[in-house]
């Protein structure tokens, strides 16, 4: 009998928790979904640190916009694109969503931006990488707020193929964001003169990369292009090491954040260039934002998460602005006005939706350089935005070239 | 350079060693599978995230309280042996009468909540162990460098496999253990502890996943998802030798490491379904698997 009531009570805990979290937006509210990975391998470049980033902003912004209060919606797309894009149209549907923040993972992002446009809820993606999102999978409601694939390939490689690495050979994830960075890199490579010497496709969160690896040396390239991210970036650069193969080969990053050096360590990562569209110690005002998210969170931001606080600021001015939530308007607001804050300066929205901003060419400090927590990065290049995310292609149909 | 199928020799002699690497984590893993399945009958799907408790183990004892690899290598397994202890008492005996069906429901839920709390406490990026002093470097074998650490890995997989399937087969207490698995209320008849025998099954078991989640340590960064994506291909592998079956567990988690890592030349792509299309066709062909007993 005891146990019976337990149960009955440990139950009725868990509903009321589950429908806590699910609804807490009042019909009036200015309603901010959030959905991200939050439990997966790239949980921890956007994730619970970017809700806090969100948090923050809204407090920031002094918690209510045109006289309503702004709430937040967060959910896991557990890496699955069914998830995130009925997600979406759940919120959408039933609690009053206004904009999407969307957290890591192209996939995913893509599948949600379809939800976008039949819902017509501007819809920001800050966590993947694919520049596609602005071109074949643009829509009239699409910003791409922090980094994407072109602006990745325009630096880390740029920089490298200039350094004298002529000839890679890529390990690819193989889904959409690691071919699409992969082509990114092989167009500025080629483009640079330099030449690809092959590519092997690595399936998602594999456990073991040496066999790959092998294949790689084994081409003779000078660079080992990783078009891969989170944990598969980390564990195959750390077999690389061990394996001996960053002796011969000159590994570039194509997509790191500062967790993934944090794990690994700056023994495994000394010396690795990559790019960043944003660093915790770049400025004063990083320095100061940074300070605050560490309090809450025991970690600097990744440049994910410093893009979650500007893009929410961003929106929620974009709202003042023109006195209404009603998605048009404030989409023809966000690619009118210029953005500056701690994230970015006298960034802009283009008409692809590509946020158009600097972006940081860094290489990985030596043990021996970093003087402090988190002192990981050396900054040798500031791109401007125009070179880092490139002209309009024209593939998005509402930004003709 | 000779070649074989358009493939030079020396890569292919390279992908058999790094095959038998991964091989060699498939086989500890698969074994502690079959030792609880074949004895206690529960398909105990925690066994990834015990993994990664040992993992754990390992790290936190050296930044805590500086336990070193080779104390590790020892202790963590005992440490998570002992939670799997706990975990067998106040769970999964309840489960003994009835289906199997619900021992794997409750496993997967304990799965769940072990990973979801070490990726509360520890963040999903990951953690680096370090290499152990006396196994950093390489050993050149012409065809490929061979990190004495994996060559390591390889030597303690042959050495445990093959004493816990001595331990099993030829000895007196392995005997007892089979009896209890054949006939459990004949034996206690006998004046056997069947409920200790079982208990300290479940415990050895988990010890063996955590004895490779040590092991792997210094080779991938520990996180909380390390066993995650791995424990479902040791499970192919375990219904590919034969549930229960202590030989077929290591048999086929070593071939089938090869296989995989052959897979990766020749259709990287591929890599990761290669085992279930092999266990389908086995289970078509042998549903008992390739040891089992039809």
């Amino acid at each position: 009998m005891q146990l019976r009531t337990l149960t009955i009570g440990l139950a009725t805990a868990l509903v009321s928790m589950l429908s806590a979290a699910a609804v807490f937006a009042a019909a009036d509210d200015v309603v901010i979904g959030d959905i991200d990975d939050l439990s997966g391998t790239y949980a921890d470049v956007a994730g619970t640190g970017a809700v806090e980033a969100i948090k923050m902003a809204i407090a920031d912004f002094g918690g209510t916009v045109l006289g309503r209060k702004i709430s937040i919606l967060v959910a896991d797309h557990q890496n699955k694109p069914d998830i995130g894009a009925s997600k979406f149209r759940e919120w959408a549907d039933q609690n009053g969503l206004n904009v999407l923040l969307a957290g890591s993972n192209t996939g995913v992002s893509i599948a949600m931006s379809k939800v976008a446009a039949a819902k017509k809820i501007p819809f920001i993606a800050l966590g993947a990488g694919g520049a596609s999102l602005t071109n074949e999978d643009c829509t009239a409601y699409s910003v791409h707020y922090v980094y994407d694939t072109t602006a990745l390939a325009n630096g880390t490689a740029t920089t490298i193929v200039q350094t004298g690495g002529k000839t890679w050979f890529y390990l690819t994830a193989d889904y959409a964001f690691g071919t699409q960075l992969q082509n990114a890199a092989s167009k500025v490579v080629e483009a640079n003169g330099g030449k690809t010497l092959g590519a092997v496709r690595v399936p998602l969160a594999a456990s073991d990369f040496s066999s790959f690896l092998l294949q790689a040396q084994g081409s003779g390239a000078q660079v080992l292009g990783l078009a891969n991210a989170g944990e598969d970036f980390s564990n195959s650069l750390k077999a690389a090491n061990e394996f001996g193969i960053t002796k011969k080969m000159k590994p570039a990053a194509l997509l790191a954040f500062i967790t993934n050096i944090h794990s690994l360590g700056l023994e495994t990562a000394q010396g690795l260039y990559l790019t960043t569209g944003f660093y915790w110690d770049l400025n004063d005002e990083t320095r100061a934002f940074s300070k605050r998210y560490f309090a809450k969170t025991g970690k600097e931001p990744t440049m994910d998460q410093g893009g979650y606080y500007s893009a929410t600021l961003t929106y929620l001015k974009a709202v003042k602005a023109v006195g209404t939530t009603d998605s048009d308007k404030v989409m023809a607001e966000l690619k009118r006005t210029k953005i500056n804050d701690m994230f970015a300066k006298g960034g802009y929205i283009r008409a692809d939706g590509v946020m158009v901003h600097d972006m940081y060419v860094m290489q990985v400090k030596s043990p021996q350089e970093s003087k402090y927590p988190w002192d990981y990065y050396k900054l040798l290049k500031v791109m401007k935005g125009e070179e880092a995310f490139g002209p309009i292609t024209g593939l998005c149909p509402l930004a003709p070239k | 350079m000779t070649e074989v199928f358009g493939v030079p020799v020396a890569v292919i002699l390279g992908q058999l060693m790094l095959g038998l690497v991964n091989g060699s984590f498939y086989a500890i893993l698969s074994l502690g599978l079959a030792v609880i399945f074949g004895l206690m009958g529960i398909v105990n799907f925690a066994h990834g995230a015990f993994y990664a408790l040992g993992a754990f183990a390992a790290l936190l004892g050296l930044q805590w309280f500086g336990i070193n690899y080779w104390a590790a290598l020892l202790l963590a397994p005992l440490a998570v042996g002992a939670l799997g202890i706990v975990v067998e008492r106040l769970f999964l005996r309840h489960l003994y009468k009835l289906d199997p069906l619900y021992g794997l429901l409750m496993t997967f839920g304990l799965a769940l909540v072990i990973e979801g709390t070490l990726h509360q406490l520890f963040g999903a990026s990951g953690h680096s162990y370090p290499v152990p002093a006396g196994l950093t470097g390489a050993f050149d074998l012409g065809f490929m460098i061979l990190p004495i650490y994996r060559a390591w890995v390889i030597a303690v997989s042959v050495v445990v496999c093959f004493s816990t399937w001595f331990v099993i087969e030829c000895t007196r207490l392995g005997a007892t253990l089979r009896a209890a698995t054949e006939n459990a209320p004949l034996l206690q008849a006998f004046g056997v502890n069947v409920p200790l025998l079982v208990v300290a099954t479940y415990g050895g078991g988990v010890a063996l996943a955590a004895l490779a989640g040590v092991l792997s340590a210094p080779v991938v960064l520990v996180g909380p998802l390390m066993g995650n994506s791995l424990v479902i291909v040791v499970f192919a592998v375990v219904v590919i030798g034969g549930m229960g079956s202590i030989l077929g567990a290591i048999v086929s988690g070593l071939v089938l490491g090869v296989v995989e890592g052959f897979t990766k030349v020749i259709y990287p792509e591929a890599s990761n379904v290669v085992v279930f299309v092999i266990m389908a066709l086995v289970l078509i062909a042998r549903p008992a698997g390739l040891f089992g007993r039809e």
